[in-house]
C-alpha cells in the first residue's frame, strides 16, 4: 500500500484530517476529538497497524502536540506518524491504551513530563517522578517538566 | 606490581623485623596491622547507575582485573561489601536507595565518587530536575576520580589510592572513636 493509498483511505473515512509528507514517513495531523476514531480505524483491516512503537508529546509554546508512531506487525514497511494538536493549558486526548495495550505506561510518562490529560485511562499516575507536588514547588502552575516554560528553583540551576 | 610500586610512600608491611637467634619477632601496632589487612581486601558493592557501570565492570573483568589488587570479590549484598564506588549519575528518586545501601554497609565502609556525575552532577550540572549535584550530598566520599567516563586505570588508579588513605590511618570510624576518648 503507498502513501497515496493510505492517504485517500483516510480521508473517506476522515475527511478532516490533513497530510505532511516533508519528513520520512506519511504525517497525518487530526483533531484530537477524532484521533480515536481514526486510530480504531487504522488498527483494523486493512491497514491492521498493530504496532505503537512510540507515543510521545512535544511543546511547541503556543500548542503540545500528541505524536504516534504506527508500523505493522504484518507489513513493517508500513509507517505512520499520527498527529494531534490539543489546548496548551487545558490538555485533553482521549486515550488509546485500549487499542495498543503498550500505550498505558507511554500515556503515564506523557503525563507526568506535560501534563496531558488522557480521557479514559485506566490508571492515570505519574511514572516515574514520586510526588504530585514536590515541597516548595508552587502548585498552581504544575509540576510538568518537559514543558519549555518550566521551572524548579530547588533542583534546577539555569545555565 | 609496578603501578603498585610507583605510588609514592606504599609500605610493604607496617613493622620492623627484630632479628633474634634462630628467625626474627615483627614488631608494629595494632591499628596498622589491621589497616594492612583491611586495605588488601575491599570487596566492593555492585552498584552502577549508568555508564561508568560499564567501565567498572570492565576493571573488574580479565583484562584490567581489579582482583589483582585486593578487590576481591563483587558483592550483591550491601551488607557483604566494604566500599561503595558511585558508578554513574544519582537522580533525586535514587538519592535515598543510595544513602540506605550506605546504611546497610558495616563499619569501616569507603565511598568512592567515579566519574564527573558522581562528583558534581557532570554533563547534566545545568537544567535538570532530578539530578543530585554531586553524590557527596549524600554520603561522604573518600576518593574522587574525574572522567566521563574515567578510564579503567583512573579507577585502578583510585582503588590503590584508597589503599593508601586506608593503610596511612585515621579512616573515619578511627578518628570518630579516638574523638570519643
Amino acid at each position: 500500500m503507498t502513501n497515496e493509498d493510505i492517504k485517500t483511505y483516510i480521508t473517506t473515512h476522515t475527511p478532516e484530517a490533513t497530510f505532511d509528507e516533508t519528513g520520512e514517513w506519511l504525517n497525518i495531523i487530526v483533531d484530537p476529538n477524532q484521533l480515536k476514531t481514526l486510530a480504531t480505524i487504522l488498527h483494523g483491516q486493512p491497514l491492521q497497524l498493530d504496532f505503537l512503537f512510540c507515543l510521545t508529546c512535544v511543546d511547541y509554546k503556543t500548542h503540545l502536540t500528541m505524536v504516534y508512531h504506527l508500523t505493522s506487525s504484518k507489513d513493517r514497511t508500513i509507517n505512520l506518524v499520527l498527529k494531534a494538536n490539543v489546548d496548551r493549558t487545558d490538555p485533553k486526548i482521549e486515550t488509546v491504551c485500549d487499542i495498543w495495550r503498550t500505550a498505558e505506561f507511554h500515556e503515564r510518562e506523557v503525563f507526568e513530563m506535560f501534563g496531558v490529560q488522557f480521557i479514559n485511562h485506566p490508571d492515570l499516575r505519574r511514572l516515574i517522578l514520586e510526588e504530585e507536588n514536590p515541597a516548595g514547588f508552587d502548585e498552581t502552575k504544575g509540576y510538568w517538566p518537559m514543558r519549555k516554560d518550566f521551572e524548579d528553583p530547588i533542583n534546577m540551576i539555569k545555565l | 606490581m609496578e603501578l603498585n610500586e610507583n605510588i609514592a610512600g606504599n609500605p610493604p608491611f607496617p613493622g620492623i623485623i627484630h632479628e633474634t637467634p634462630g628467625g626474627g619477632i615483627v614488631v608494629s601496632t595494632f591499628d596498622n596491622v589491621i589497616n594492612w589487612a583491611r586495605s588488601n581486601s575491599l570487596w566492593p558493592l555492585s552498584f552502577a547507575t549508568s555508564c561508568c557501570g560499564i567501565e567498572m565492570m570492565s576493571t573488574a573483568s580479565a583484562k584490567y582485573d581489579f582482583s589483582r589488587f585486593g578487590f576481591e570479590v563483587a558483592r550483591a549484598s550491601p551488607r557483604q561489601a566494604d566500599v561503595i564506588i558511585i558508578a554513574g549519575t544519582i537522580v533525586n528518586k535514587m538519592a535515598p536507595v543510595l544513602k540506605r545501601l550506605y546504611d546497610q554497609m558495616a563499619d569501616p565502609k569507603y565511598v568512592i565518587a567515579m566519574g564527573a556525575c558522581a562528583i558534581s552532577g557532570g554533563p547534566f550540572f545545568y537544567n535538570t530536575y532530578s539530578v543530585v549535584k554531586g553524590a557527596d550530598h549524600i554520603i561522604p566520599v573518600d576518593v574522587y576520580i574525574p572522567g566521563c567516563p574515567p578510564r579503567p586505570e583512573a579507577l585502578l588508579h583510585s582503588l590503590i589510592s584508597l589503599q593508601e588513605k586506608i593503610k596511612m590511618g585515621m579512616t573515619r570510624d578511627q578518628i570518630r572513636t579516638e574523638f570519643k576518648q
